[in-house]
């Protein structure tokens, strides 16, 4: 067991910032890794009555502290669930409608919220082929609204992604409706910076807070497209001692913390 | 465009489905007669997922057979799919992710053959490849889903969108996958193929109904009436499968749910081995693992008892 940090890691910054989304008697669909520590940490602290679902097909897990999931599909993810659908039906419970949130973790992201976990450089023969969509495009694509995680760095941050493995807003406007996708989209954007949203209308990137000491300018440092910024910038309350005290007590070898 | 008319061509699966013997006799059968079954340039499904259920023992066997022109198809598709481009099995991988996971980094044997050409590379969302296979167990040629349209993966495969018959809203047309063969690995049958799992289903039930032969392993053989005394239990039912063969530890190194837990270090290791030699490290696995044991008893042998009694002490506690 590594003693935890002086300071607050990028992770912790994020679980708790993303916990802070998900409101009580939700359901959220989340990854593994950082989404799933702040959605255990929205559970445990204002959310008691949240219902985790994992794309492996678990509903309802209670991840035992020290034993946390490394994928989605493991005994791990599924430890004290309340049911183990198939994988497939699992998500067709998003696509009925049944999950509010989609808690997904870090990827080439651009300025419309479209994600990239497929490849850089051409599709056919890519500079690096990257693991694929899993079931990001299925999150994003059903769940009511989508909450992204993301360490906040300018080769994250890209004008327009190589390839759209998992849809935002797709060229903004109202392409995403248009290309039949009725439902669902990206709420916010979670980094280490700030929070963001994406401007009525055009569909674009907007820094809508920023995380105690950080500037608008070192947001825009960061993030190589033109970046919208809401009229009124707020400032997110830094974690407090119990909230990381909760994310510490879950991932003691701090696995998933840093 | 690489989904092939034969992925989806449900009246020739159907045919294939009529032809066949679907027989309510006993399915016993050793590894290498079930593999047997393979025919080079066949696409085989793999059921699991990730390095969960993984039917390990069914894939060592078929290498050695050396095979030649195969397509894989695997929601998930861990080191398996490494082990068949590297041994020159596969022309074709069709998964949604490959990889082992975050703490493994990228595959650096997917990356040097789908960057170099040498693979076809046919990614579908998770969903999009399990409506495949529902479609396929429903003898369907698709089925309309929300999933993947507006992204880059709907030009792949060569995926089409239909206007919907009521509301005229556009759905994605996800086309059926009908695999040549499926390998599957459950945690109990009886002789006959009647199949029970614990824990996760997977995609395991959908790819057994979608499959044209159905090869099973099973950790363990239980009398029909332990079948009989819980047939609710039961998921893939024995007209489907045409062989069964009883292999304790089938998918170890990988985790059975309840049975035995996964081996992260052995992952470790093996990854280290890539990164030293690149494929070179995965042809010295598969001599070690793949080619050299004679029987499963041997390939047991290579991680020893105690690996095995611990696995098993993990997995109970993790279901406790």
């Amino acid at each position: 067991m590594s003693a935890p940090p002086s300071v607050v890691t990028g992770n912790e910054l994020l679980a708790v910032m993303g916990a802070r989304q998900l409101s009580d008697s939700q359901t959220v669909f989340t990854g593994v890794g950082t989404p799933m520590l702040a959605a255990v940490l929205a559970q445990r602290r204002h959310a008691p009555k949240l219902t985790i679902v994992v794309e492996g097909g678990i509903v309802g897990p209670q991840w035992k502290p020290g034993w946390l999931p490394i994928s989605t599909n493991e005994m791990r993810a599924a430890y004290r669930a309340q049911m183990l659908p198939a994988i497939t039906d699992v998500f067709l419970m998003a696509q009925r409608g049944f999950l509010d949130v989609g808690f997904i973790g870090g990827a080439q992201i651009d300025q419309y919220g479209n994600l990239n976990t497929s490849a850089i450089g051409g599709y056919e023969r890519p500079t690096v082929r990257l693991p694929g969509s899993g079931g990001a495009n299925d999150i994003i694509s059903l769940c009511r609204e989508v909450i992204i995680l993301t360490v906040h760095e300018r080769r994250r941050f890209v004008d327009k992604v190589d390839f759209i493995t998992s849809p935002g807003y797709l060229a903004g406007g109202d392409s995403r409706r248009r290309s039949g996708l009725l439902f669902g989209g990206v709420s916010r954007v979670v980094t280490t910076l700030g929070l963001f949203g994406f401007e009525p209308g055009s569909r674009r990137m907007r820094l809508e807070a920023l995380h105690p000491d950080v500037t608008v300018d070192e947001v825009r440092a960061q993030t190589p497209f033109d970046l919208r910024v809401a009229d009124r910038v707020t400032t997110t309350t830094a974690p407090s001692e119990e909230e990381l005290a909760i994310l510490r007590a879950l991932d003691p070898g701090r696995q998933f913390l840093g | 465009m690489t989904i092939t008319r034969r992925e989806c061509d449900f009246q020739a699966a159907r045919r294939r489905l009529e032809a066949k013997a679907k027989s309510a006799g006993e399915k016993l059968a050793s590894l290498d007669e079930a593999v047997a079954r393979v025919k080079d340039g066949d696409h085989i499904a793999l059921g699991g997922c990730l390095y969960s259920r993984t039917p390990l023992a069914l894939v060592r066997a078929l290498l050695r057979r050396r095979p030649r022109g195969l397509a894989i198809s695997r929601n998930l598709m861990c080191y398996e799919g490494e082990w068949c481009l590297v041994a020159g099995a596969i022309d074709k991988i069709v998964t949604s992710w490959m990889g082992i996971g975050l703490p493994w980094g990228l595959s650096r044997i997917m990356r040097e053959y789908v960057e170099s050409g040498r693979v076809v590379f046919e990614e579908w969302s998770h969903l999009g490849l399990g409506l495949r296979f529902r479609a396929a167990a429903m003898g369907l040629p698709f089925l309309p889903s929300l999933t993947m349209l507006g992204s880059d993966l709907m030009r792949v495969g060569g995926s089409k969108t239909i206007a919907c018959p009521y509301t005229g809203e556009t759905l994605h047309a996800v086309p059926a996958l009908f695999p040549d063969v499926a390998f599957l690995h459950v945690h109990r049958a009886d002789r006959l193929g009647n199949c029970q799992i614990d824990g996760y289903p997977h995609m395991d039930t959908d790819i057994a109904l979608a499959a044209s032969t159905v090869l099973v392993t099973a950790e363990e053989i239980v009398p029909e009436d332990e079948i009989r005394r819980q047939p609710d239990r039961t998921v893939i039912p024995a007209f489907a499968v045409d062989a069964l063969v009883h292999v304790p530890y089938g998918s170890y190194p990988h985790e059975c749910y309840g049975l035995y837990d996964s081996e992260p270090e052995h992952f470790g290791r093996y990854v280290d081995d890539i990164r030293e030699h690149g494929a070179g490290g995965v042809a010295r696995y598969l001599d070690r693992f793949v080619y050299g044991p004679a029987t499963h008893g041997e390939y047991l042998e290579l991680f020893g008892a105690a690996a095995l009694a611990a696995a098993r002490d993990r997995a109970r506690e993790l279901v406790t």
